[in-house]
């Protein structure tokens, strides 16, 4: 009984350390962010003067209001369309899962250990012949096809666990694989679809390199994507990037608040089936 | 989790029962053949935005890496000279290195902490505090790595906070520009990586943990089982998915790390923390050696998998 009491005991400071750990860095971020712009500050230490007009400043040089929207834009490019044929290929992959199906759901899955760096160079050069460099749709066509492996995979997963009769009785009364589809299929599979969406905003939204690469103009890329030219232009000025990083890490980590629940379980589930 | 979505396997799972797959029933051959026609049409879109921005430029990268060719002018065919290099020039040999270096910090750390924290908290994470750990340690997940990438060049600055800390407790003699060090830019580099992935691993552990039987801890501790032996005996093995789980994520973190070195040494000091993805960037768009950015570039992939393959065939899970 004692020994329970203390293990609990020790849990919870072990927790505590770990969170400490975890928030530290923001922290120390936020203090700086609060010193005079171009100055040196400490590693952590309340200002004697806070300027909470940095962030206003900051909010300005990177242009945050056109930042929200060009991110919102790629999203609303990329998730939607990812989601919808990724779940119509794994509902069409459930139903061929022996012979030449199974070949065509190895291929997916051969993508999902692909790193983006193995395959930068010829997208470059294929998004330039397409005439899209620079072009926000350099990064929604491109990460469609890279969302492609993990997609399929998850959308497969949770059709293999339906039930076939449900289509089958559907098939009875007359409806067709496209009806059947939408009318039962879909409604069932939204859990499995919410998370897939979650999963696919966050790597959207944070993703760097096929911005750097593929889109000059910071105010035409993501979020992580303009916190590069951010940090490339102010990285001198100690408070006005740490400004300028929080700023650009509020609206998901505000999402993640808000749909805590969501999002944790999309996180635990999307790396135990990745 | 409770709040887990409602998957059947989840359930089963939580249920100790085995994973039931889709029932399947024996149909005649003409309606498979339609069948397999309708699939196609549903599996048409997604193969084909697969094909156009994975597939293709796979093949293009191979196609380059047997050229010499700087971007713009003509293609020179080499043969293998270009993975000759890759596989023999002492820098690039280093920044490969690199990458396996950094998987002692992304792998090792995580899980070995995650680990400590499981076995000792063993499921107990219910209620306001689990909920609030929960959220806190999912933050570095949430945030694009770039800003994790910029918070801690300011904790490793000369100014910050990790020279803060080290001279409060008296080791100020230690404290130096931690990213501009050559031998310690990688490790805090590496360390960057755990602190990103310290949280995911941990919460794998901890919920993997929960489903694991009390009694059989019970009974281990009946017949005098130290702390250490239970976690040896009976917390690995049961947790050897989940373990899989976590050394995959990491490792691929690791080997395939970008956004972290780019933002928080760019490959420096000399090429002390550059890595494969950073050196393919570099080489094929500041020094237009595409040929030799797409060698390294089926090599990274090919160390990925090599790496990755073998970790699934061991977490597999025992049937």
């Amino acid at each position: 009984m004692i020994e329970a009491q203390s293990n609990k005991l020790l849990a919870r400071f072990m927790l505590i350390a770990l969170m400490a750990v975890t928030l530290l860095p923001f922290l120390s971020m936020f203090s700086a962010a609060l010193a005079p712009s171009g100055t040196y500050p400490a590693g952590l230490q309340w200002p004697s003067d806070p300027q909470w007009g940095n962030f206003a400043r900051a909010f300005e040089l990177a242009n945050m209001t056109k930042l929200l929207w060009s991110s919102s834009l790629i999203v609303l490019g990329v998730v939607p369309v990812s989601v919808l044929i990724a779940t119509m290929a794994g509902f069409g992959l459930s139903r061929v899962d022996k012979g030449r199906g199974k070949w065509l759901y190895l291929i997916f899955v051969l993508g999902l250990t692909l790193p983006v760096e193995a395959v930068i160079t010829p997208l470059y050069y294929e998004v330039k012949a397409l005439g899209i460099l620079n072009t926000r749709m350099a990064l929604i066509l491109p990460l469609i096809g890279l969302f492609m492996p993990f997609s399929v995979y998850w959308m497969r997963a949770h059709f293999l666990n339906v039930p076939q009769e449900l289509g089958e009785a559907a098939e009875v009364d007359g409806a067709s694989e496209w009806r059947q589809f939408w009318l039962i299929q879909v409604p069932i599979a939204r859990p499995a679809i919410m998370s897939l969406s979650i999963l696919l905003f966050l790597w959207t939204w944070n993703q760097f390199l096929l911005p750097v690469v593929l889109v000059q103009d910071p105010e035409q890329r993501t979020m992580a994507g303009a916190l590069g030219a951010f940090q490339g232009q102010w990285g001198t000025d100690v408070p006005l990037l740490c400004a300028g990083a929080l700023l650009i890490l509020t609206p998901t980590v505000l999402l993640f608040l808000i749909f805590q629940r969501q999002f944790v379980a999309a996180l635990l589930q999307g790396s135990v089936k990745g | 989790m409770s709040d887990a979505l409602p998957n059947r396997n989840t359930q089963r799972r939580a249920e100790g029962l085995p994973p039931q797959p889709g029932v399947k029933r024996r149909v005649p051959n003409g309606r498979d053949r339609r069948n397999g026609f309708v699939a196609a049409l549903f599996i048409a879109p997604a193969l084909a935005m697969y094909t156009a921005f994975v597939v293709v430029p796979l093949g293009m990268s191979v196609f380059y890496s047997l050229q010499r060719w700087d971007g713009i002018g003509r293609l020179r065919f080499v043969g293998l000279k270009n993975y000759l290099i890759v596989l023999t020039d002492p820098d690039l040999i280093q920044i490969i290195g690199n990458a396996f270096n950094l998987i002692l910090y992304f792998t090792l750390i995580p899980i070995a902490l995650g680990l400590a924290v499981a076995s000792v908290i063993r499921g107990h994470m219910s209620g306001p505090f689990g909920t609030i750990t929960r959220t806190v340690l999912f933050l570095p997940q949430v945030i694009p790595l770039v800003a994790a990438g910029i918070a801690w060049s300011w904790m490793f600055a000369s100014t910050g906070l990790v020279n803060q800390l080290l001279t409060a407790v008296g080791l100020g003699s230690l404290a130096r520009g931690w990213l501009g060090d050559f031998t310690f830019a990688l490790p805090a580099v590496g360390m960057i990586g755990a602190w990103v992935l310290l949280g995911l691993c941990t919460m794998l552990l901890v919920t993997g943990i929960a489903k694991i039987d009390a009694s059989i801890y019970e009974a281990a501790e009946l017949d005098g089982a130290g702390k250490w032996q239970e976690l040896i005996y009976i917390t690995i093995p049961a947790l050897r998915q989940e373990i899989g789980v976590c050394v995959t994520v990491t490792v691929i973190a690791a080997l395939a790390s970008f956004d972290i070195v780019y933002i928080a040494t760019a490959g420096g000091p000399g090429i002390s923390t550059m890595v494969p993805g950073l050196e393919i960037y570099r080489l094929a768009f500041a020094h237009r050696q595409v040929g030799l950015a797409s060698a390294l570039a089926i090599v990274l992939m090919v160390l990925v998998l090599v790496c990755v393959l073998p970790i699934q065939w061991f977490a597999r899970p025992k049937r």
